[in-house]
């Protein structure tokens, strides 16, 4: 059924021959899960707590950490410029605020505002990305950084200014810009109460957790046709792909397109079901963690699958939920959990950076001999 | 600080205009380059601005001046690093760590006023070089991804350290919570100690403009050190090594071995660089204050002119000079036209747009994953 090993998390069948080598190459989600389950013990909280908050957690995450694997397929790497499509979703919630639009009609005027936007933006990343091959990673990073900055540039200087804006609620008492804090009260829990199911002791938000896999759906879908191919070709060798006629520059565009427009999706889903949007700091770590994530799952630079993004924000949501807790019980410091937990966050993509580039430094050396 | 100094060797033959013989245009852009252009421009615009405004010129100049004294170290740190071949030094926490460590303890055995600085720099530059002589052999294993695993190097980096200033056991009680007695605060207080003590320094003022004659001669006495030393065998060598490894390698230079020398000496100048910041601003800044910080001091070596593979000392300093500049006149000019603060804003856009600018010129390479 899984032809193309889409929700593989190991590379191979796990058989006693190459039982070792899969264990080095999975070490980052291995040593994860011994480390969560270290935190979870010393976290001293019972299972249906822990396990409630990983099911709220992953509903609202997972489709943000899916929306990483396209970019990774097309040789891409890790798409740093995640944030660019958070922006485009959080313009579209705005909207959606200042309007008082109700219910999963709100929620869907947000992802038809946010959608052109993210369309736009996606295409342009992807623009900057052709110019900056080699350099795609560094270059989606500092991208974010500079939108980030223009974002601030339109929603404080730009609203009562350039953009006429009617909801005066939202605005600073200056009459210009928006303030800080939007409540999503419209929307709020729209998705996740539209089929709550109770399991046991667990609530269990199912429409928001189908979405996720509507969209594990569309990503294996997209590996049979035309277009992920054409992505995959690209990923594997971009020379080759170029001489068989593949338009590499094109499809890169479109790989990093359908990102941007997934992390608009993606911080919709995530913001209705927080409630409050900051305006200027809702989106600030949601390439980092969603990173974070698909790397602990054991994802690299040029592989990912959808059974890494779920595996992988499983589990560090996991270690995110008991770390306060556990830096409380071991330490006496709630605060030296939440700083563990960040501190692991960009560990995690330093090593696991570190080790794809030795690997291949590696394989290029015995390619040489 | 003459622009000839500088190695501008951009690729600018793209340009259509220097194809039927060179423009004026594209002449003056191939020699003072793009980013330092802009950059100067605006700084201009916002000068006159000001002076429409009717904003007092002194002031700004003044800003400027000391704006660009506080950061220019820690611009200088990118010199060795994009030199050595390892690139910009985006792991340039990693230094800036060393440093408040060095203040921090300096502090902590009850060394205030000058020798207290004195000591921070001593321990912040010797403990900047063994942490970057640790920096330097680890990015030696990931070479091609240098600026991305040295970000979140040094952002790991900062965020182990938030844990340690909270565990570490320093006693002294201005440097620790005022209840409960244990871990460091957000930000100490230099008043009663070195805050300012170079900035005051045989400082004297014309007409209105204060020049802060320590502070400038800090940054004057590392430069032109780091000037000698790249007219030293090892400097050359390690420039060499950063411009072209096989050649340099054919020459018998160990290029492993120099890029290790460089990330260690863009450490070291990375720990000075954050103890003349803390003592202009008045403060030490703990925990997450770090982070963000290579960014900026990248930005001002790109709008310098630097490009990822080549830089100069004038680089570091013309890029200072105009980037701190721009962020010290925006403030109280925008406040006179915009009315709020924007100055956040421009130094956003403008500083990673000149990273983003250098990052999308020059030779294209492989795909993120080879």
């Amino acid at each position: 059924m899984d032809k193309h090993g889409v929700f593989r998390v190991f590379s191979k069948r796990i058989t006693k021959e190459n039982f070792k080598s899969i264990l080095v190459q999975n070490i980052v989600p291995i040593m994860f899960v011994i480390l969560c389950l270290v935190a979870v013990r010393w976290s001293g909280k019972p299972l249906a707590f822990l396990l409630q908050e990983v099911v709220f957690r992953m509903s609202r995450n997972s489709f943000l950490v899916l929306s990483l694997v396209i970019p990774v397929m097309a040789g891409l790497g890790l798409n740093f410029g995640l944030v660019i499509g958070a922006m485009a979703g959080q313009a579209g919630l705005i909207f959606v605020a200042a309007r008082q639009i109700p219910g999963v009609l709100g929620l869907l005027t947000a992802c038809l505002v946010a959608l052109p936007l993210a369309l736009g933006l996606g295409y342009m990343i992807g623009r900057i990305m052709n110019m900056a091959r080699g350099r795609e990673m560094i270059a989606g990073m500092i991208l974010g950084f500079f939108m980030n900055g223009v974002y601030q540039l339109v929603f404080l200087f730009g609203i009562g200014t350039v953009i006429p804006f009617s909801n005066k609620s939202m605005i600073l008492p200056s009459g210009i810009g928006l303030r800080n804090t939007v409540e999503l009260g419209t929307i709020r829990w729209v998705l996740d109460e539209l089929l709550m199911v109770r399991i046991g002791p667990v609530r269990v938000p199912l429409a928001t957790l189908a979405l996720s896999a509507v969209l594990e759906v569309l990503i294996t879908w997209l590996y049979r046709t035309k277009l992920g191919q054409d992505i995959r070709a690209i990923g594997q060798d971009m020379r080759v792909s170029q001489v068989a006629g593949i338009q590499v520059d094109r499809t890169r565009i479109v790989a990093m397109m359908i990102s941007t427009v997934l992390g608009a999706f993606g911080q919709i889903i995530f913001l209705q079901n927080i409630g409050t949007l900051n305006v200027y700091d809702s989106h600030g770590q949601i390439a980092t963690f969603a990173i974070a994530a698909i790397l602990v799952g054991g994802a690299t630079v040029s592989r990912a699958t959808v059974g890494q993004a779920l595996l992988g924000t499983f589990l560090f949501h996991l270690l995110f939920i008991v770390s306060p807790y556990a830096g409380q019980n071991l330490l006496g410091s709630a605060q030296v959990g939440e700083y563990f937990r960040v501190f692991v966050a960009y560990a995690i993509i330093a090593v696991s950076l570190a080790l794809h580039s030795m690997q291949r430094a590696r394989a290029q050396a015995a390619q040489k001999h | 600080m003459s622009l000839d100094g500088d190695k501008q060797k951009e690729v600018d033959s793209g340009e259509p205009a220097s194809r039927n013989g060179p423009g004026m245009m594209s002449r003056i852009l191939n020699t003072v380059g793009l980013p330092r252009l802009t950059v100067g421009g605006f700084v201009v615009v916002l000068f006159v601005l000001g002076r429409i405004m009717g904003l007092p010129l002194t002031n700004l100049l003044t800003n400027s001046i000391s704006r660009f004294g506080m950061n220019a170290v820690m611009v200088l740190a990118m010199v060795p690093g994009i030199q050595c071949g390892i690139g910009p030094n985006f792991g340039l926490p990693i230094g800036l760590l060393a440093g408040l460590i060095g203040m921090v303890s300096a502090l902590e055995l009850g060394f205030i006023g000058f020798e207290g600085l004195m000591l921070s720099m001593a321990i912040g530059a010797g403990l900047g070089a063994l942490l970057g002589i640790g920096y330097g052999l680890f990015l030696n294993k990931v070479k091609g991804q240098e600026m991305m695993v040295g970000t979140y190097a040094g952002f790991a980096a900062v965020s182990l350290m938030c844990i340690s200033w909270l565990m570490l056991p320093f006693k002294n009680p201005e440097l620790i919570w005022v209840l409960g007695g244990k871990g460091l605060r957000m930000t100490i207080s230099l008043k009663d100690t070195f805050g300012h003590a170079l900035d005051k320094f045989w400082n004297f003022q014309i007409g209105g403009f204060v020049v802060p004659t320590g502070l400038l001669g800090v940054v004057f006495i590392l430069a032109a050190a780091y000037k000698l030393f790249e007219m030293t065998k090892l400097g050359m060598a390690m420039d060499l090594a950063g411009q072209n490894e096989r050649f340099a390698r054919a020459a018998g230079v160990d290029c492993d071995r120099m890029r290790v020398v460089g990330t260690a000496i863009s450490t070291a100048l990375g720990a000075i660089g954050i103890i003349v910041y803390a003592q202009s601003y008045g403060f030490i800044q703990l925990y997450t204050a770090p982070l963000l910080m290579a960014f900026p001091a990248v930005a001002s070596v790109l709008i310098g002119g630097a490009t990822p593979s080549e830089a100069s000392v004038s680089n570091a300093m013309v890029g200072a000079l105009l980037f701190q500049s721009l962020l010290a006149t925006t403030v109280p000019v925008a406040q006179t036209v915009v009315g709020g603060d924007i100055s956040e804003i421009v130094r956003l856009i403008v500083s990673n747009g000149m990273v983003l600018y250098a990052l999308t010129r020059g030779h294209g390479g492989e795909a993120a994953n080879g």
